[in-house]
């Protein structure tokens, strides 16, 4: 069974959950409308379709909008090869859905690394503790308003963090920059200036 | 030692008898048997390893002895990225090594950061201990190593350690 047979019949078994399948690059996906269903949806996915691999879990913040959440869940068929991509919103007042841990064991830290970063919680979770940062650790660092410097934070005997000294440095693009010319820092000048002149020429001016 | 009635200038004596410092006696022994501690974090714990083994050998530099037990070691190496998560322990393993000790900050991430400018790594392992000796590169070659691990032993050459001694005696004998 391809992988677009498969999100056929899951839009027949679940019918206006599922949105029509999507397909870009050879790649398949399907939204669910309701997150409170994603556990079922992914037991009849792995049960009758044979999606017996969960490849990852990941999570989008899609800042500024509603709802805020998008978690995508990759499933893999390891019998015939199929791949199948569902994603599911969940909005930040309830920043919550159901674990899909029952269906696939290794969704545990998969979960736990999303409630990490971004903040997202999943009900029937038996564990739910972060899994890269430390019990403590104030903030969810992969959300779009936290600043890629970090911020300050302090656990006496366990960790502290600082922010980083960025200063306009290599990694911090523009956002506004017309082009991906001037969104990018390692050609950014003094204003007035033309991109690429070398440091050695503005010190000189 | 043979004896000798004789005082004055004998060319046995000067074959048998060496005259120096203590200071730089001590040094001597203390700077070429530096026991490092391999704190490899990361992919620079990779190029110790090869600094270690058997084509570049470091034991050339009187460093072979990696103990893997603070308590043993002389010299911690900072193989690697520091995140703040394990920055308590290392600060924890350093605590743990008895002086004399030293550190050589191995790489561009152990000694600023290096490219992770970011939430979760510590900007430099100076922030919480000592660091002798910088590395730099991304990972350094072992050559990079041993070049770091000559200039620590200049350094050593060079510390008082008599003076420190007595410091130390004195220290004791007024908390005492």
């Amino acid at each position: 069974m391809t992988a677009l047979e498969s999100a056929k019949k899951i839009k027949a078994k679940f019918g206006d959950l599922i949105s029509e399948p999507a397909e870009f690059r050879g790649e398949i996906s399907v939204k669910l409308a309701d997150a409170e269903q994603i556990a079922a949806v992914c037991e009849f996915a792995k049960t009758e379709l044979g999606f017996n691999y969960l490849v990852d879990i990941s999570s989008v913040d899609n800042y500024g909008d509603d709802p805020r959440w998008t978690v995508v869940y990759h499933l893999h068929a390891i019998v015939n090869g199929a791949e199948i991509r569902i994603k599911t919103d969940v909005n930040e007042e309830k920043s919550e859905l159901p674990s899909v841990l029952p269906v696939w064991r290794t969704a545990n830290w998969h979960e736990r690394e999303i409630y990490d970063m971004m903040g997202i919680r999943f009900s029937g979770h038996p564990d739910l503790r972060r899994i890269l940062m430390w019990e403590g650790y104030p903030y969810f660092p992969l959300r779009k308003d936290f600043p890629l410097a970090g911020k300050p934070s302090e656990l006496p005997g366990v960790a502290f963090t600082k922010p980083a000294p960025l200063e306009g440095g290599p990694f911090v693009t523009v956002a506004s920059g017309e082009d991906a010319i001037h969104r990018e820092p390692r050609v950014r000048t003094l204003e007035g200036t033309e991109p690429g002149i070398s440091d050695k020429r503005r010190v000189q001016k | 030692m043979q004896t000798q009635t004789e005082i004055g200038y004998n060319t046995k004596i000067e074959g048998d008898v060496i005259v120096t410092r203590v200071d730089a006696a001590l040094n001597w022994f203390r700077k070429n048997s530096v026991w490092p501690m391999p704190m490899g974090l990361a992919c620079c714990a990779i190029e110790l390893m090869a600094a270690g083994a058997s084509r570049f050998d470091i034991s050339r530099f009187g460093s072979e002895v990696m103990r893997f037990s603070p308590r043993q070691s002389d010299c911690m190496i900072v193989a690697g990225t520091v995140t703040y998560k394990m920055a308590g322990a290392v600060k924890r393993i350093w605590d743990q090594m008895p002086e004399p000790r030293w550190c050589i900050a191995m790489g561009a991430c152990a000694s600023t950061g290096g490219m992770y400018r970011s939430y979760a790594v510590l900007q430099g392992v100076d922030n919480i201990i000592p660091v002798d000796i910088y590395i730099s590169g991304c990972p350094p070659r072992p050559e990079a190593v041993f070049d770091a691990l000559m200039k620590l032993q200049a350094k050593i050459s060079t510390q008082p350690v008599l003076e420190n001694l007595m410091a130390v005696k004195a220290f004791k004998h007024q908390n005492t």
